[in-house]
């Protein structure tokens, strides 16, 4: 029992931030810089609305989720064959090259930023969303190809064998069989993916200007002449939360799996 | 279809994993590969399939050289000391899956489909996966997919570990069977000389990497070449006993010695390592010339309805296979009958001078 105590106020603790992000976002501004309030004494869709029907706001949900997906489509087709050698080959330096690839994800992106930019001017990656899935994979392949890694290697090499000795082709056995033994792994690669690509915020708003800005760098510029427009500001928290939920509930029996990198 | 290895060797980062092996594995005839583990009995297997390119020499199937083919454009199947079947397709489908590669047409899958799961009992499984099934059900449906195509070549490597005992002697006697309906070469692995025996046919004894000897299972177990392969092909491993043959006797010592017999007679007098079988020396005596040996008692081994008897003189620690069960204390002193006439002479360096005669012959 009390330990069920414990645990109601951890949870409430967490959900506090986000249950005032949620309040605030149906509320008026007057409201949010007037009283203490618990719960909205005007409710109100405006704010949500506003960033519904303005392309300036919207357009940056639909950077974001352009580039995500980019980079998750990318990552993947390249993870998975290099996971697969990493997996099942020995080559000179494999074991080297297995943590340098972990090693890419040590260095901050901020790093990055300046060869970045000054790469993508030139060959006219600049604004593209391309070049933000580009750049997103300096860590998500790392991340993708560790994961799928400890998810191949918990198949046994003999299915490989047997495979062969039915008389599969290689392509044909990686797409029919391999992959969806895998299925869950990829799976929750993408979660993965997603989540870093979709939170990060200095390359994408390095590298971008209008044409794919994403959806953070919108919110964090939207301190206007009159001041911050809290509540607008609020409900598109809100709405950058929804898609991690979303994606969360497809993967929420296998992300501990993931976590291990797939190495249960 | 006969498959032959010639003079090949495998080694691995520079250690030897198999050296020089040659054999020829006649046109469906089933051959156990008898060794204990690190023997390198799976390796072998590899390399009759594929799946590893032997070092040095040539494999040759029905006189074609096959060294540098890759595995699937052979044909032939193999299964698998675990239970490997594709856990995303149904046990059918998995079966059905060497037949559909080889475009097939549907009604003719769907008979051979029905007829190898009908032999192997596992007709009313067809519709579940393979994570649905016991680990028996499972092999099955491994064994079912090795068998559904007329593989030339079928490996079975240790396929029964990993059963529960009862099971395992009933899908030997099945396999057993299976195999002599058709007209194919089968190789099985295997750690335990009994089953060796079980099943019959040729076997070959593998140690460390070599082959010690190949040839009908009766025919290696009754006249083993070396003392390796008479200790390799026993279970317990046969007892060894040094001994110096004389013109008339042979003795360990001074007061224990008997008279040569007819079988020893030809032996040129000299040191000779003695082989007996554990299961040939007796509590009581069996016949007339068997030698008395009063002994002490270093432990009862007592497994279900047999009893493992280790004693020791001055001279030989010994190995008895008694069936039933027999009670002793530790050093108490017993008398056991070493059988003179049953007796596998080798020489110093381990090459058979000797065998016993059997009266069925081989």
């Amino acid at each position: 029992m009390k330990s069920r105590i414990a645990l109601i106020v951890y949870i409430l603790f967490i959900l506090l931030p986000i249950y005032w992000l949620l309040n605030m976002s149906f509320k008026t501004n007057e409201e949010i810089l007037g009283t203490l309030t618990f719960w909205p004494q005007n409710f109100t869709f405006d704010n949500y609305i506003k960033i519904l029907t303005d392309p300036s706001w919207y357009k940056g949900y639909i950077n974001s989720m352009i580039y995500v997906s980019l980079n998750m489509v990318i990552s993947l087709c390249v993870a998975l064959p290099a996971a697969y050698a990493f997996s099942r080959y020995k080559f000179l330096g494999d074991k080297h090259m297995f943590f340098w690839l972990l090693s890419n994800k040590m260095a901050p992106p901020a790093v990055f930023v300046l060869p970045f930019f000054q790469l993508y001017s030139s060959v006219g990656l600049f604004d593209t969303h391309l070049g933000v899935a580009l750049a997103h994979c300096l860590f998500n392949v790392p991340l993708a190809v560790w994961i799928l890694e400890g998810f191949m290697s918990s198949v046994p090499k003999e299915i490989d064998e047997t495979a062969y000795i039915d008389g599969y082709s290689f392509p044909r056995f990686f797409t029919k069989i391999f992959i969806p033994l895998i299925g869950s792994g990829i799976g929750v690669t993408a979660f993965f993916l997603f989540m870093f690509s979709w939170i990060e915020l200095l390359l994408a708003r390095t590298l971008t200007a209008t044409n794919a800005q994403p959806i953070q760098a919108i919110m964090t510029r939207t301190v206007g002449a009159s001041g911050i427009d809290w509540g607008v500001l609020a409900a598109a928290g809100v709405l950058t939360i929804v898609p991690g939920i979303f994606v969360i509930y497809f993967v929420r029996n296998h992300v501990a799996k993931g976590f291990a990198l797939g190495r249960t | 279809m006969s498959l032959i290895l010639e003079n090949v060797s495998k080694s691995v980062d520079g250690q030897s994993w198999i050296t020089d092996v040659n054999m020829t594995l006649e046109p469906g005839s089933f051959n156990v590969l008898l060794g204990r583990t690190l023997a390198g009995k799976t390796t072998i297997m590899r390399l009759m399939a594929g799946l590893e390119r032997p070092t040095s020499g040539r494999i040759l199937m029905n006189g074609v050289d096959v060294t540098g083919v890759p595995v699937r454009q052979r044909n032939l199947s193999m299964v698998y000391q675990q239970f490997i079947n594709y856990p995303n397709l149904t046990v059918y489908e998995n079966i059905a899956s060497p037949l559909r590669l080889a475009k097939m047409p549907k009604k003719v899958i769907d008979e051979r489909v029905h007829a190898t799961a009908d032999m192997l009992r596992i007709t009313p499984l067809l519709k579940r996966f393979p994570t649905e099934l016991s680990g028996g059900q499972q092999q099955r449906t491994a064994m079912a997919r090795a068998l559904v195509k007329d593989a030339e070549l079928i490996l079975f490597d240790e396929p029964l570990v990993n059963l529960d005992y009862k099971l395992r002697e009933e899908l030997r006697a099945e396999l057993r069977e299976l195999f002599r309906q058709r007209n194919c070469i089968g190789v099985y692995a295997t750690t335990e000389p009994n089953e060796a025996l079980a099943l019959g046919g040729h076997t070959a004894v593998l140690h460390e990497g070599r082959l010690l000897q190949h040839g009908r299972t009766p025919e290696v177990y009754h006249r083993p070449r070396t003392i390796e392969t008479a200790e390799m092909f026993s279970e317990p491993p046969m007892n060894i006993v040094k001994a110096k043959v004389t013109d008339t006797e042979v003795t360990f010592d001074e007061t224990v010695h008997f008279q040569l017999n007819a079988d020893l007679r030809m032996l040129e007098p000299g040191q000779y390592n003695f082989g007996v079988r554990p299961s040939h020396i007796g509590l009581v005596p069996h016949a007339d010339d068997d030698l008395e040996l009063p002994v002490t008692v270093d432990l009862a081994e007592i497994s279900g309805s047999e009893t493992f008897l280790h004693v020791r003189n001055e001279y030989m620690n010994l190995v008895l296979h008694l069936s039933g069960v027999h009670e002793y204390d530790v050093d108490q002193k017993i008398t056991v009958y070493f059988p003179t006439h049953k007796l596998y002479a080798f020489d110093l360096a381990g090459q058979i001078i000797h065998a016993p005669h059997r009266l069925t012959g081989v």
